[in-house]
């Protein structure tokens, strides 16, 4: 168990940076999620605060020493990789063992927490099967366990849940939140999925192009995304995003973009608010709910509905959004503070 | 499943497998079974009649002190051929794996001795090694090593081992590199979080995994520490001092085109044949079972 801190940390492969500049502070037993798009540096830092990949300048601190000299082995860290990784000559006992093994643990300690480990993930029954012989939900707890005998200061997830199918990984991801509360360990949890990224985080870190684009409390993120490139990203549908230059708002000073949540417009016509009006393209009904995609003079939309809809393809409505619910960003597009008010049609 | 392949025409099928068919007809089946006939034959001095003899042949063979001999030559030089040749292999291709710069270009010169044909990797080592005039002999004698293969048996096994060892470990390094290759990246790091150290690693992680290209590559070496080092040991030894590097290959060339005691060396290659048949068997039963991993 330990805070990890992270001081502007860097990243290069010869000339090209992956990660430009990164500090994060997680608070000691909190799960912190990277999420963002392939290629976003995620993944090497994450690796960094694992030691399996150096640092080029900052620094990784663990209870605020600094462990960038510190390789893997001693940094006292477990890590789940995307692969597991398990070792396929082995059966899952070993598997779990093996960590215990090699830092000299008594037998008697080791059958004691590799059978509680066991336990938990509902792997008793499977102790002396060989990894090939697993399914791949099963072999996800095998190195989930292997994680946890350690009872190492810091977890580390690597899209751990990105080769299940998708009931599976709904069902893990509950797990995995609360196996990490009740084991109170520290978290660094990387997946490029914002659904997972959302109910999983404490912390969420989204990530661009080798730079944190925010930080902060999930439901903070969305309902204040720091930049177009957030809001975009953390949400399904996104957010909609409309150039003001095609709408007459009168929008904050500097303000190039509006946006707003699919869920936070309205079918109705309205005298206040973002006042649009929208043709109808096409219609999602997804059963709880209805997405309905629209184009309108600043751009296509993907409106929620609830329950079934009735509008018509084809059909034009009038679509309105509380002022309050307007987001505003600038040519950079970095986040505007302040409220617009339509009066367009 | 595959759909199976149907010709229409009937004659077909056996046009494609017949250079096949007729390669292993004429080079194994016929001297194959001409060894057999040969084995159970007694030829007379100027080769002119030869008499049914029976199973005398082998009688003969084995109660010979010699022939035990080189059982016991051959034993030793194939495991330790194959033991040298698969762990400097196996060495080099860890530290292949670790070379970040240039590896192909290393790569490339390590698989140069596998074009040396058997004689010529003989000859170099002799010239290296003679007690006459080889480099390195000059050299040991300098350090107080009495260096004398052409005497001392030990010396002489010693160097066939090393001159043997020396043609294979690049075959040996190719499939050790590609099956370290064929290692996960992610598991070696996985082990490293695991608190393993990289002598640990290998020897708990890598090693097992490499099982199945270390089997194919026992199987391959002791037939080649069997069979295909005659010319090194023609060309470095000749089989002596004394009989001290005859193995049994050697013998059954020496019995049969030196001493032309037909009978006997025919005997020999059909016991060669017994063997080799039994090892592979015994190797893919009972080894290669315990050695695959999915």
């Amino acid at each position: 168990m330990a805070s990890v801190e992270l001081k502007d940390v860097r990243k290069s492969y010869g000339s090209t940076e992956a990660v430009k500049g990164v500090s994060i502070a997680i608070p000691d037993k909190e799960l912190c999620v990277l999420v963002g798009p392939s290629g976003c540096g995620k993944s090497t830092l994450l690796r960094m605060i694992a030691g399996l990949e150096e640092i080029t300048a900052g620094e990784v601190r663990f209870d605020g020493q600094v462990v960038n000299a510190i390789g893997p082995t001693e940094r006292d860290i477990a890590m789940v990789f995307q692969n597991y990784a398990l070792y396929p000559h082995m059966n899952v006992f070993d598997n779990m063992a093996y960590g215990l093994r090699n830092r000299g643990t008594p037998k008697d300690e080791i059958k004691r927490r590799v059978d509680e480990a066991a336990k938990r993930l509902e792997l008793s029954h499977l102790l002396d099967r060989t990894p090939r012989q697993l399914s791949g939900g099963q072999r996800q707890r095998v190195a989930m366990g292997r994680a946890i005998v350690r009872e190492p200061k810091v977890f580390l997830f690597d899209e751990p849940l990105s080769n299940l199918d998708a009931k599976l990984r709904g069902q893990m991801r509950v797990e995995i939140k609360s196996l990490q509360r009740a084991l109170g360990v520290t978290s660094v949890y990387v997946t490029h999925d914002q659904l997972e990224a959302m109910t999983l985080a404490d912390i969420l870190v989204v990530m661009n192009g080798g730079l944190v684009e925010q930080a902060g409390r999930p439901l903070d993120i969305y309902e204040k995304p720091a930049s177009t490139f957030v809001a975009s990203f953390i949400g399904a549908p996104p957010m909609n995003l409309l150039k003001l230059s095609d709408l007459s708002v009168t929008a904050p000073a500097g303000a190039e973009t509006l946006g707003f949540r699919p869920e936070d417009a309205v079918i109705a016509s309205a005298t206040s608010g973002l006042r649009l009006e929208a043709r109808i393209e096409a219609v999602e009904p997804v059963g709880a709910e209805s997405f309905l995609h629209g184009t309108t003079p600043g751009g296509r939309v993907i409106l929620r509905a609830p329950g079934r809809s009735q509008v018509e393809v084809g059909e034009r409505v009038a679509v309105n959004v509380p002022a309050d619910k307007l987001h505003f960003f600038d040519a950079q597009g970095k986040r505007v503070e302040g409220q617009g008010v339509s009066v367009q049609i | 499943m595959t759909p199976r392949v149907v010709f229409p025409n009937k004659l077909l099928p056996y046009l494609l497998v017949a250079p096949q068919l007729a390669i292993t007809l004429i080079f194994f089946y016929w001297p194959a079974s001409q060894a057999l006939q040969q084995s159970l034959q007694r030829e007379d001095p100027f080769g002119l009649k030869s008499q049914f003899v029976g199973l005398a042949n082998f009688r003969k063979v084995l109660a010979d002190p010699n022939y035990i001999n080189a059982l016991q030559v051959t034993v030793i030089f194939s495991v330790a051929t194959a033991f040298v040749a698969m762990a400097v292999a196996l060495l080099l291709a860890v530290q292949a794996d670790k070379v970040v710069r240039g590896k192909g270009f290393y790569r490339t010169l390590m698989i140069w001795p596998y074009a040396v044909a058997p004689a010529i990797a003989g000859m170099l080592w002799l010239f290296l090694f003679s007690p006459s005039i080889g480099t390195f002999a000059v050299l040991m004698r300098n350090l107080g090593i009495a260096w004398d293969p052409l005497l001392n048996g030990n010396q002489a096994m010693a160097l066939v081992v090393a001159a043997a060892s020396w043609k294979q470990i690049s075959y040996n390094f190719l499939f050790f590199v590609a099956g370290l290759q064929a290692i996960p990246k992610s598991l070696i790091e996985a082990a490293a979080i695991d608190g393993a150290r990289e002598t640990k690693r290998f020897w708990t992680i890598v090693f097992p995994l490499l099982a199945p290209t270390t089997f194919f590559l026992l199987v391959i070496n002791t037939t080649y520490a069997f069979f295909d080092t005659f010319g090194i040991i023609h060309a470095v030894t000749g089989g002596g001092p004394g009989k001290a590097t005859e193995t049994l290959v050697y013998k059954v060339y020496n019995d049969g085109f030196v001493n032309l005691v037909l009978g006997d060396s025919a005997a020999q290659s059909v016991i060669l044949m017994v063997i080799v048949i039994a090892l592979t068997a015994v190797q893919f039963r009972y080894v290669e079972r315990k050695v695959h991993y999915g």
